[in-house]
Formats: C-alpha cells, sequence, structure tokens
C-alpha cells in the first residue's frame, strides 16, 4: 500500500528552541495511525509542523508530493483537515457558519449539501444547535464541532490533536466511536494526537511514540498494547 | 421648537458624514484589528480624484465608481505592500505607519492640486421638497447613501460567502487557515473595501466642507468617536454612533445658546461643542467600553 504521508528528519522550531529532532514515520492510506508520547513529546509539534503552522525543516509529502514549507491554508486545500488543539472554534459564528468556512473553498455545491447532511447524522446534537451562536455550545459539542468542520473540508487526511481533552468519559467514548465510523464510511485516513494512550491504542492500527522529539518506536497497535514494557516506561499505564 | 428641529436635522446631515468614515474605520478594525488613522487622508484624496474627474468632464456617477475602484485598489496595496512585512510587528510600529501614510496622502494632495480651498459640486439634484427649510437635499442624499452602505455590508458579511470567509478571518485567523481560507488576501480585502467607503464619504463630505486637503482633520476625530460610541466592531453602532454624535454636538450647543439667552449665563456654546461631544463619548466609553452597540463574545469553556 502506498504512503498517503510520509514524513522525514522532521524537525521543528519556536523561536530559537527546537521541539522536534528529526522525526520520520509514514501513515498508510485508509489507516488510523496515531502518536504518543508524554507532555513536551512533541506530538502536537509534528502536527503542526505538517500543516506549516510552525517553523520546520525536513521532507513532508502528501501522496508522493512535497508539501514541506506551503502556507498552512495550501496545505489545507490539499486535502488535510487539521483538528486543532483546544479547537479553534469561531466562537462568533454560528453552527452552520462554522461549517460553512470550511466549504468555501469547494465548488462542488451538492458535494457540500451531501457532507452537511453526513455531519449532521454523525452529530444530530449540531443540528439541533445549527444557528446558535458556537461559542455558548459545551466543550464536547465544541469537539464535535471542530471534527465536523475538518470534514466539511472533504479531505484525505485528518489531523485530530487531543479530542479527548477535557471532556467526560461517556463524550469521548461517544466521539471516539464516530471517529471510527468517519475513517470507516467517509475513507478518511487519520493521524491521532492523544495523551490517553489507551484511548487511541484501541481506535488505530499503527502507533509511533515520541520522546522529545524523536521517534522512539513503532509497531501495530495491538502489539504496542500488549507489550508491557512500552505501556510503562512510555505510555505510563 | 423650530430651531430645535433644524439643529437635529442638520446634526443628522453631519452625523452621515461621521457615520460614513465610522464605517470605513470599522471596515478595516474588524478585518485587522487596527485603527487606521490615515482614513481620513484618503477619504480626502479619493475627493480630490472625483473632482479632477469632474474637472475633465466626466459625469459624476462615472466619476464616482471609478474612484472607489481606483481606491479599493490603493487600499489593497497599502496592505500588500507595507503593511505585509509588518504582520508581526507590534502595534506601535503599525501606528507609526498610520501616521506616516497621513503625512503622505495630505502632502500629496497638497503638491498636486495645492491648499486652495475649492468648491465641489454636490451629485443630487437642488429640488425643494416638504421640509427642506429644515434640511438641504444634499443632505438627505449623504444620509441615504450613508445607510444604503450599511445596508450593503451588512448583506455583504451576512450573506456571501466571502463575507463569511472575512469574519472568519478576523475572529480567528489561526482557524481560518486551518478552514483553507486565504486570510492574508482577506486582510488586503478589507482594506481595499474600507478605501472604497472612505472614497464615497470623502466625495460625501466635500461638497458641505469645501475640497481641500485639511478637510478631513476634524471629521475623522468626530468619526473615530462615533466608531467607539457605537461599537467598533459593529458596523451598524459604528452608523447610529455617528449620527448620534452628530446631533449630540448640535444639541449641547442648541442647549447651551438657549441658557445663555433666558438666563445669561454662559457655559457652553458653539466653541465648546468638540469638547462636549468628547466629554459625552469619555462617559460612553466609561462606563460601556464595547460602545453602546458592540458585542462582547459569549465564551464558554
Amino acid at each position: 500500500m502506498a504512503a498517503l504521508l510520509e514524513v522525514e528528519g522532521l524537525k521543528a522550531f519556536y523561536g530559537q528552541t527546537q521541539a522536534l529532532h528529526g522525526v520520520s514515520f509514514s501513515l498508510q492510506a485508509g489507516g488510523i495511525t496515531t502518536l504518543l508520547g508524554a507532555n513536551g513529546a512533541g506530538k502536537t509539534t509534528t502536527l503542526r509542523a505538517i500543516c506549516n503552522m510552525v517553523r520546520t525543516q525536513g521532507a513532508i509529502r502528501l501522496d508522493g508530493q512535497p508539501i514541506g514549507g506551503m502556507a498552512t491554508e495550501e496545505v489545507v486545500r490539499k486535502g488535510v483537515g487539521h483538528v486543532p488543539e483546544g479547537r479553534g472554534t469561531f466562537t462568533n459564528l454560528s453552527v452552520e457558519e462554522n461549517l460553512r468556512v470550511a466549504a468555501l473553498t469547494r465548488r462542488d455545491r451538492q458535494a457540500v449539501g451531501r457532507d452537511l447532511d453526513m455531519v449532521f447524522e454523525y452529530f444530530p446534537i449540531l443540528k439541533e444547535r445549527v444557528h446558535q451562536q458556537a461559542g455558548t455550545l459545551s466543550g464536547g459539542e465544541q469537539q464535535m464541532l471542530a471534527i465536523s468542520r475538518a470534514l466539511m473540508l472533504s479531505p484525505r487526511l485528518m489531523l485530530l490533536d487531543e479530542p479527548s481533552f477535557g471532556l467526560a468519559p461517556l463524550i469521548v467514548r461517544e466521539i471516539f466511536r464516530i471517529m471510527r465510523r468517519i475513517n470507516e464510511e467517509a475513507k478518511v485516513s487519520m493521524l491521532l494526537v492523544e495523551q490517553n494512550a489507551a484511548l487511541a491504542l484501541e481506535l488505530a492500527d499503527h502507533a509511533y511514540v515520541l520522546e522529545t522529539g524523536r521517534v522512539v518506536m513503532s509497531g501495530k497497535a495491538s502489539d504496542v498494547k500488549n507489550d508491557e514494557a512500552i505501556r510503562k516506561s512510555y505510555l505510563g499505564y | 421648537m423650530e430651531q430645535l428641529i433644524q439643529q437635529v436635522a442638520s446634526g443628522l446631515a453631519n452625523g452621515a458624514i461621521y457615520a460614513c468614515l465610522a464605517l470605513a474605520l470599522v471596515m478595516i478594525f474588524v478585518s485587522t484589528d487596527h485603527i487606521n488613522f490615515a482614513q481620513g487622508e484618503l477619504a480626502m484624496f479619493s475627493a480630490f480624484l472625483v473632482w479632477q474627474m469632474l474637472e475633465w468632464g466626466a459625469s459624476f456617477w462615472i466619476a464616482l465608481p471609478a474612484v472607489a475602484l481606483c481606491s479599493f485598489l490603493i487600499g489593497v496595496g497599502i496592505e500588500r505592500i507595507i503593511l505585509r512585512p509588518l504582520h508581526n510587528a507590534p502595534i506601535l510600529s503599525v501606528v507609526v505607519v498610520f501616521i506616516g501614510l497621513l503625512a503622505i496622502f495630505h502632502s500629496l494632495a497638497g503638491a498636486i492640486w495645492g491648499y486652495t480651498i475649492k468648491e465641489f459640486p454636490s451629485p443630487f439634484p437642488n429640488i425643494s421638497f416638504v421640509g427642506s427649510g429644515y434640511i438641504g437635499p444634499h443632505q438627505i442624499g449623504m444620509i441615504a447613501v450613508t445607510l444604503l452602505l450599511l445596508v450593503f455590508l451588512f448583506a455583504f458579511f451576512r450573506f456571501t460567502p466571502l463575507g463569511l470567509a472575512m469574519r472568519a478571518a478576523a475572529q480567528n485567523p489561526v482557524s481560518a487557515r486551518l478552514a483553507g481560507v486565504r486570510v492574508d488576501w482577506m486582510l488586503a480585502l478589507g482594506w481595499g473595501l474600507a478605501a472604497a467607503i472612505g472614497a464615497v464619504a470623502g466625495t460625501l463630505v466635500a461638497p458641505a466642507v469645501y475640497l481641500e486637503p485639511n478637510m478631513m482633520a476634524s471629521i475623522l476625530l468626530y468619526g473615530f468617536a462615533g466608531a467607539l460610541v457605537g461599537g467598533i466592531s459593529s458596523p451598524g453602532g459604528a452608523v447610529a454612533g455617528g449620527f448620534i454624535v452628530g446631533v449630540l454636538e448640535n444639541l449641547v450647543a442648541y442647549l447651551g445658546n438657549l441658557l445663555e439667552k433666558t438666563s445669561g449665563i454662559y457655559i457652553i456654546g458653539n466653541g465648546e461643542k468638540l469638547t462636549v461631544a468628547l466629554i459625552i463619548v469619555i462617559t460612553v466609553l466609561t462606563l460601556k467600553p464595547s460602545g453602546l452597540f458592540g458585542h462582547v463574545t459569549v465564551k464558554r469553556v
């Protein structure tokens, strides 16, 4: 199978501080890959680097085409839907407007309408709140909105940054269940960053473990899950 | 009573000028988060361009759209060429650039067209109608155009995809990029629209105050006051604020004169109306910092 996303020797910098020290990994089309690691390991930075939101060096290829150094919005337009840390809701806009913003770049109006219906089928609560100001939604609803907004781009690859952050376990279960459905039904590959390693390993097919800006191990999610040594030393459970 | 109505009517007419300029200020503020001090001089420059075209024999209704378009391009150009490199600069650097632009357009207009006061014809027909004793046709036209602009802007932001993209870019640039919006171009577009609105404002003001490089000096201050009173984040608020400031300054002078006539005590008159208007502005802002109609963002975390 061809790799959808390939990252080679990726370095990232915040001002003078280097956050990634040559991260390399690849992601197969169709699957869910997770990046695990402790706080400060570089998980979020890796996602931000893919969308060129931090200063980076190294090669990033989407479907074999280099996208490194391309402006964030152009990477997005190539089919990368980034669900950012903290959800990035447009708080002053309505739920519907939040979703429409992401579809502005698309010309296929009928498909946009279909995608909107699809989003409301996945998250019926958003349909109920469609005219509500997005800032008034609960945390869980805003996370659903953030995922839906990325979905409205009709992406090939979705980057998810800690979708479980700050949410009640029940809501997290619900959101992860729907992410699986999106992956299978809408054929969206996913790169998932999570603090909650147990949860992420249940959902993902493949896992990479980061430590201080480097990949320290990788493997099938089920293997990582069953390897007690890895769990204890890197994942803390 | 007669005089009171007259004062309110002429206050509304002045208010339309302030409202128009306030709209341009709000336009740049909502799209870039900056207050453009050069807005008045840009509007003055555009008014001179219209005047020049009229001198060359163009009809008014060709000259104004042509100059609005030209101003739009100047606005886009200023953002792309001058402000673009300053995207990450501290706010003070940007302010200095604005003041520099103010000086440049001021002296440019003076150098090209001179500092002598020029008459500027009103585009509206000089007809008499019911109530024309209180308010002239140009004043009515000015108010109408301002309200039309407001409706146009409201519809643009509310109902068009481009308007939505601009609101998203202004509200959360990072998220807007992640939704595929070309944020840099949205900023430039905001500048262009503001400059075009400024061109309309300048052209409306010129017949009322005569055309000269200094024509916008005090008007910018009032427009700024109007925008702040109404709420710098809300186009509708800015227009309302412009009208409020216009009426207020006239009422203050009127009441001052009335008081002097009846009791002989002079407290305020025409000379102090700007001061009093600004005191009221400061009071409003102290009590309600987001302006009368500015919205406070609802946020749940």
